[in-house]
């Protein structure tokens, strides 16, 4: 059942756009925060909300593969299986992964039978996920974790199923599936500032050009650049050139007139 | 003028900053910089900056970012409205998403002078929604700019106004169309829609709308700090500026290479420290899955929009994968169709039904089933939707195909008989040498 | 060769608007923005399609319609085929097709390849099969063999036929996926409950079913989920069937009843309401098997409604009167006679009962009409008659005779172009389907503003983007005066006013509709419910109105229609109306009753009725089917259906619809036959026996030029605010119509067709919902006069003090067992 605090949410979030319809998206996101999945009584209360017909929401909810017709378990594991990731081990993961956890494609390990600290698990061959130099990347619960191996993939999986805390190889302590849909939905979390500013391979050629004193050119009106100026004169100068380019942007829009 | 260095860190510079996401990092770099000059030019002002910079959209196409802003009809008394296309997608893209979390600042920046310059009061970020900690990140920066003023009523005085929403959306690589992403953002399925009308005259909510790259408006800040004389130093004739260059695959370190356009892949590999030791290019994407396949015979070639161009392919989102000689270009290309099947909208025939076909002639060719004719029935079928399907999709799923026939193909027909695929899937991988599987 | 064409949406196309370009070599000049698909029809040339469709917005989505385009106007070519379905024309624009272009050609032969990859080769056992688009355009522009087969590919498979309402079956793997039936739904009925779901090749249509699996490839077992369905429901579905260009939806009337090619096509009208709209009647071996909308482009485009589309069973129900029947004197029983034994003993009795009045109810082509009306007039002698088989009202006689007869100031094109228009007493979206198409065309395209005076938003107003003036039940005169000054409004900015028949049941507000209409400039048109209503206005069948027009209390006017008919004189004496007829009956003052096609439920007071036809020396009874008023007849003669008969129906714009017979029967006499065959054993004969010869008659009479009568010379001014019923506590006034789908006759014989009807609910605001302690939802009982019903109740933006509930909903007939609209009733909370 849909509460009363979810209903307002989501009448929250169709009133955030310009035109409510525009709120579907997160609508259905936080539906699966709190559902689990999208559920019907999901579907026709967005629907109600946005005084749209219960199809309408059907086409929308079945159109994105985050979208999910089926319980998603505590974690949702993805391994991309787009063509670099697949050839750079993705593939090997994948299989690995069905054979250890014993499931397939979308689907979800059982519950334990005693219960306890047992985590569900879905998991899923997922397109690429836009970490490409990461590759072979696996992602749980669409936090990124990067260059795995079939080693690393399945004590990930057991230490999720275990109830351990896990920490995104660049972002923060892995929360559940359901809280990631509240973060989608635009409900925050305060989980922003964890992890790091970058991962490794976000800043090769970021350390390449520190090497190397590799920088953008100056601003034309304050001369060629130093090879061998210090960062710390760079920044300085970079701070000058933008006082006298606003100078001379300005004369030049005087000039245009 | 000088030649610029190889590598110009601009959009990248501030990521290995301690917290560099935070405002205070941001600003104590010289953030917002950009926008307290263009808060006190006149938005045509803006504009005009941005036109002369050259800049080109970064999201593949390539069209001048200040012409399109220059299409908005500012008689038109419909509010205006900027989207940022957040939607990463294209296999081998992987740019725009550390960008947003290591500097999200940069873009809401770029977002706020954009959104003066068009006389947009609302934007949009449309972020895909797999990449939780982007959205965390923007979600923080925007809060972060309210407080500071940044955002919200009357910014710094000006009298302008900007509310800026983030947006995740829910798994859909069409949604990175610009028209299905704003089918998307209305709350309907993502498919692309007809034009005219151009979402210029007709976007959101059938009002002008400017739709740009996260890339293109995280460039904006720096042309109005630095000047479009400063940008269009960088580059080539047509294709001016700095852009992210993205190595993946086997090579020794991929990663983000930040450069002026006109670099070669032969001096990106080189300064990421070569293919793989013991290996060597075979084939790579010059902008993601969707641009033809090109081979070591195209390291030499000004990874620019004309030059790629010019050998048959496209720059696209310089998403460059690359695939050494243990890698069977069969498999890969099957893996890349089977993803166009995935993610075609369904909207026309020729995609939904075009891939659908294509996924079991090539599986069938790639388990060394099919016949040599198969590979004339695979270039019909591409031929039959490229250019007659909806949009770019279906043009794009043809890319790797056609390609890879054109360059490969002894090793289509090595398939047929070997009976099979003749590569070891294992020597491929990352961890090829950590691991042997049987 | 050079063809000019102008554009057929009433915009005169002056030359400098016209664009000159070339297909396949032919030169052709259409207006500027026409598609290159449009402009190729104009000179013969087909270029194959399915997602395009003129009526509906172009989309580009099946790509069949790809063209090559070498010069795009600007002398350059296009480089990749263009749809010719989205693309418009250009001067100088040079088009090849199919006819002249391998690219074109390789184009198009490409994508019905794609099509065909998945589609089954069911076509043996497919409805479609004959008529299908998919079928031609695959034998005229396809491949002969499949590559797709031949090299071993596999099919999607979906299960076959579901349900996706009672009445519409889809089969997803026929279905090619043009959206035409999801765009109809969305954009012309604004239904959208049938939508697109999934994505890329398992893309289906399909409609909100908690059942469906996740896949979309098979069925749970039905119930699982513990939710509704929210199936596709419209008034409008059947279009949806029509427009698609595969056999991908079928009905369940039709569904394997019969191949096309059996099939013969009649042009016809449809009987079942005043939209006037053309049909076609397919029909074999005298059986009407299907009908389908007919392309008029002035009066129903190419929509019909599900009434018009499914309802004609009624002519094929077990009840249907095959004999003349006549009451054996003795046994009290009606007994099977010759049509002249009949003919002589209707004749007989009605000489005999002297006074007699004549009832027609409003399902009458005009010439039966006229029949009757002359019937009355030559050969009873008497001006009691009255088509009115509904709440009617001298002050509505009057109203008709100045502002309705022999008007035709508003029509469907009017409707297109008005910047507002006002409702009054009309729902048009349950009332007359195609009006409220295209007022939600013209609100959808121009922004029309539409303002209808109700007791509620509807769900039709809400569709036509429509604003609510709301009003309780009885004060709609007020309303009305209130509406002239009305700035927002703006009458009087060429608007228009739509006045229902139900304004009828309030006094005061036909003479306010017709005072705001002169105060404004707005010109009004008066809505019946039914196909024959305004025909029988026209033809007299009123007791204030002689044929034409003509007013029957102005002699000049009788002495004129006395001369075109060759008699000495026609009555003087006032006519009754039907109510007054009724009581006059009760009251033994009417001897005699001539009644055709009465429901006796329809009328304001049925127990009167009941009681007129037991108190009657005699009565006869033109019916089709057995009923009230045939049970309790004297003589009996069944009359031919509208298919086995030609005639014209009079629609609501005045615009005269004139349709052939269907089947040629000879047994099956329409009524002006029968009439004639009476009046002739009465030697006041009709002077005509078939409706051609009516109808030439009528021609000939003509209209009356004269002055007109005018409204309120004679009733009195009635206050309307008392006839309001009480606010006391727990009473309300009922507030009522009859709904698209309903209990109706003519609905009867397609069940599925009803079970797509709105569910009964009944409607009260907010703040009496809470007052009753109840949930939406949950069952109230609403008791009126005639008695208690137990309906779920739901809440609408009602005035405090009114609740709605719909008259006659199947199985829950509000007017049968609580009342008629405006009558005070009470609510309880739970089922009583």
């Amino acid at each position: 059942m849909i509460g009363e605090k979810t209903r307002s949410e989501l009448m929250e979030i169709a009133g955030r756009y310009p035109q409510a319809r525009s709120g579907l998206l997160p609508m259905l996101h936080l539906v699966q925060s709190v559902e689990g999945q999208v559920t019907s009584e999901g579907i026709e209360l967005c629907a109600e909300i946005l005084d749209i017909s219960a199809a309408e929401v059907s086409g929308v909810a079945t159109f994105y593969t985050m979208y999910k017709r089926r319980p998603v378990g505590d974690y949702h594991v993805g391994v991309c299986t787009n063509t670099l990731c697949a050839i750079m081990g993705g593939d090997l993961i994948f299989e690995r992964l069905k054979e250890h956890l014993d499931i397939g494609n979308d689907e979800t390990t059982p519950v334990s039978p005693g219960g306890g600290a047992g985590k569900t698990v879905t998991l899923e061959h997922i397109e690429c996920n836009a970490a490409c130099d990461y590759a072979p990347v696996m992602m749980v619960n669409w936090e990124f974790m990067d260059n795995q191996t079939p080693q690393s993939a399945t004590q990930l999986v057991d230490d999720l199923r275990a109830g351990k805390e896990v920490t995104s190889t660049r972002g923060p302590r892995i929360c559940t599936w359901r809280e990631a849909e509240r973060v989608l939905a635009g409900y925050p979390d305060d989980r922003a500032d964890e992890g790091p500013s970058a991962g490794h391979a976000s800043l090769v050629g970021l350390k390449i050009a520190r090497e190397q004193q590799w920088t953008a050119p100056p601003v034309e009106a304050s001369g060629p650049t130093e090879g061998d100026m210090a960062a710390e004169q760079a920044v300085e100068q970079a701070d000058t050139a933008r006082a006298e380019s606003e100078t001379k942007v300005q004369e030049g829009t005087e000039g245009d007139k | 003028m000088s030649t610029p260095d190889t590598l110009t860190p601009v959009l990248t510079d501030n990521w290995d900053q301690d917290r560099s996401w935070t405002l205070a990092a941001y600003e104590s770099q010289g953030g917002y910089a950009g926008l307290t000059k263009a808060l006190k030019m006149k938005q045509d002002e803006v504009i005009e900056a941005v036109k002369a910079s050259g800049l080109r959209g970064r999201g593949g196409a390539g069209f001048p970012t200040g012409m399109k802003w220059g299409f908005i009809p500012q008689d038109n008394p419909k509010p205006k409205y900027l989207v940022v296309n957040a939607d990463e997608s294209e296999p081998g893209t992987c740019k725009d998403i550390p960008l947003m979390m290591a500097s999200p600042h940069t873009l809401v920046e770029g977002v706020i002078i954009s959104s003066y310059a068009i006389r947009a009061n609302t934007a949009f970020i449309y972020i895909r929604g797999e990449v939780l900690h982007v959205v965390r990140r923007l979600q923080r920066a925007v809060q972060e700019a309210y407080l500071a003023g940044h955002l919200g009523k009357d910014i710094h005085g000006s009298g302008y106004d900007l509310d800026l929403v983030i947006h995740a959306g829910a798994g859909a690589y069409i949604c990175g169309e610009e028209t299905a992403l704003l089918d998307s953002l209305e709350g309907r399925r993502g498919q692309p829609r007809l034009r005219p009308p151009f979402p210029a005259v007709a976007g959101l909510y059938a009002s002008p709308t400017v739709i740009n790259n996260v890339e293109s408006i995280a460039s904006v800040p720096s042309i109005i700090d630095n000047g479009a004389d400063w940008f269009s130093s960088m580059g080539t004739e047509k294709s001016k500026g700095y852009g992210i260059f993205s190595l993946s695959g086997h090579v020794t370190n991929p990663g983000q290479y930040e450069a002026p356009l006109g670099i070669t892949l032969r001096t990106l590999i080189e300064l990421a420290g070569g293919m793989r030791d013991g290996h060597e290019l075979k084939f790579w994407t010059p902008g993601g899955s969707s641009t033809p396949l090109l081979t070591a015979e195209h390291l030499d070639v000004p990874l620019d929009f004309e030059g790629v161009g010019a050998v048959g392919s496209m720059l696209g989102t310089r998403a460059l994968q690359l695939f050494d000689e243990t890698t069977c270009v069969v498999r890969a290309v099957l893996r890349w169709t089977e993803f166009y099947k995935h993610e075609s909208c369904g909207k026309c025939t020729p995609c939904r039904e075009g891939t659908w076909w294509l996924v079991q002639t090539l599986a069938r060719l790639e388990q060394g089933n099919g016949s040599e004719a198969d590979l004339e029935l695979l270039i019909d079928q591409c031929d039959n939707i490229l250019g007659r399907a909806f949009c770019a999709l279906g043009d794009g799923a043809t890319s790797p195909i056609t390609s890879s026939i054109e360059h490969f193909r002894d090793e289509y027909l090595a398939h047929l008989e070997h009976g099979g695929c003749p590569f070891d899937q294992a020597a491929s991988t990352l961890f090829a040498t950590e691991e042997v599987p049987a | 060769m050079t063809v000019s064409t102008s554009s057929t949406t009433g915009d005169r196309s002056t030359i400098e608007d016209l664009v000159t370009l070339t297909i396949d070599g032919i030169e052709v000049s259409v207006p500027k923005n026409t598609l290159v698909i449009r402009a190729a029809e104009q000179v013969g040339i087909q270029i194959p399609r399915f997602c395009d469709h003129p009526l509906l917005a172009p989309v580009g989505a099946c790509r069949q319609c790809l063209v090559d385009v070498p010069d795009g106007g600007n002398g350059r070519p296009i480089p990749k085929p263009q749809a010719s379905c989205t693309i418009t024309v250009a001067p100088g624009m040079v088009v090849n097709t199919q006819a002249t272009s391998a690219v074109a050609e390789k184009a198009q032969a490409g994508i019905m390849e794609f099509l065909l990859i998945n589609h089954p080769l069911d076509c043996p056992v497919c409805d479609k099969g004959g008529e299908c688009p998919l079928q031609n355009q695959a034998m005229s522009n396809g491949r002969g063999e499949s590559r797709f087969h031949e090299s071993g590919g596999t099919k999607r498979i979906y299960p076959k036929p579901i349900n996706i309402s009672a009445q519409v079956l889809l089969d997803r793997e026929r279905c090619v996926l043009c959206a035409r039936c999801t765009r109809f739904s969305e954009q012309i009925a604004g239904d959208p409950f049938i939508e697109m779901i999934e994505r890329g090749a398992l893309q289906q249509v399909g409609i909100f079913d908690p059942d469906r699996d996740e896949r979309g490839t098979s069925e749970r077992p039905r119930g699982q989920s513990g939710t509704a369905a929210e199936p596709f429901n419209s008034y409008f579905s059947g279009n949806t069937i029509q427009i698609c260009p595969v056999g991908a939806l079928t009905s369940a009337a039709y569904r394997f009843r019969s191949r096309p090619f059996d099939l013969v096509s009649s042009p016809s009208i449809a009987e079942i309401d005043a939209c006037g709209s053309a049909v076609r009647v397919d029909h074999r071996r005298g059986k009407v098997m299907r009908r389908l909308a007919g392309d008029d482009p002035e009066v129903n485009e190419e929509w019909i409604t599900d009434k018009d589309r499914f309802g004609f069973l009624y002519a094929r129900q077990d009840d249907r009167l095959t004999h003349p029947l006549v009451r054996n004197e003795e046994t009290g029983e009606l007994e099977p006679t010759s049509w002249p034994a009949a003919f002589a003993a209707a004749a007989k009795g009605l000489a005999q009962a002297e006074s007699v009045g004549v009832l027609t109810g409003g399902r009458l082509t005009a010439e039966d009409a006229y029949a009757y009306s002359k019937f009355a007039r030559v050969t009873l002698g008497t001006n009691d008659i009255d088509f009115r088989a509904r709440a009617h009202s001298a002050e509505e006689a009057e109203f008709l005779a100045s502002d309705v007869v022999l008007r035709n100031d508003v029509s469907y094109a009017d409707l297109e172009t008005a910047g507002v228009v006002v409702l009054i007493g009309f729902e048009p979206e349950d009332e007359a389907g195609t009006i409220f198409l295209r007022l939600r065309k013209a609100n959808q395209a121009r922004g029309t503003r539409v303002f209808s005076l109700a007791p509620y938003t509807s769900r039709g107003l809400h569709k036509m983007g429509g604003t609510l003036i709301p009003v309780v039940p009885g004060r709609e005169a007020e309303a009305i005066t209130d509406v002239a000054s009305n700035g927002d409004i703006a009458l009087d900015r060429g608007g228009l006013i739509l006045v229902g028949e139900r304004t009828a049941e309030v006094p005061g507000a036909l003479r306010a509709a017709a005072d705001l209409s002169r105060s404004t400039g707005a010109r009004l048109a008066w809505i019946p419910r039914r196909a024959g209503d305004r025909g029988a206005l026209e033809a007299g069948a009123l007791p204030n109105l002689l044929p034409g027009g003509r007013p029957a209390g102005d002699p000049a006017a009788r002495v004129d229609l006395a001369a075109a008919w060759g008699v000495e004189s026609l009555p003087e004496t006032t006519g009754r109306s039907g109510n007054e007829l009724l009581a006059a009956a009760a009251a033994q003052e009417v001897r005699g009753l001539v009644i055709a096609g009465v429901d006796l439920d329809d009328l304001p007071d049925p127990a009167l009725a009941r009681d007129a036809l037991e108190t009657a020396e005699f009565v006869v009874s033109l019916e089709l089917r057995a009923s009230d008023v045939t049970r309790a007849a004297n003589v009996v003669f069944p009359v031919a259906p509208v298919a086995d008969k030609a005639g014209m129906f009079v629609n609501w714009e005045g615009r005269v619809r004139t349709f052939g017979a269907v089947f040629d029967d000879p047994s099956s006499l329409p009524d002006l036959r029968i009439l004639a065959g009476i009046a002739e054993e009465l030697d006041r004969p009709l002077g005509f026996r078939t409706p051609a010869q009516a109808r030439a008659e009528m021609t000939q009479v003509g209209p009356w030029d004269g002055p007109r009568a005018e409204i309120g010379t004679e009733t009195e001014r009635a206050a309307s605010s008392t006839t309001g019923a009480d606010s006391t506590a727990g009473a309300f006034v009922l507030a009522s119509w009859k709904q698209s789908l309903d209990d109706g006759r003519m609905q009867d014989g397609d069940d599925n067709m009803r079970a797509t009807a709105r569910p009964a609910v009944v409607l009260v605001n907010a703040t009496t919902l809470a007052g009753l302690g109840v949930a939406a939802g949950d069952p109230v009982t609403l008791t009126g006069p005639l008695g208690s019903l137990a309906l779920p109740v739901g809440v609408a933006d009602l005035a405090d003090g009114v609740v709605w509930a719909p008259a006659s909903a199947p199985g829950a007939s509000v007017r049968h067992r609580v009342g008629p609209a405006g009558c005070a009733v009470t609510l309880e909370g739970g089922a009583k």
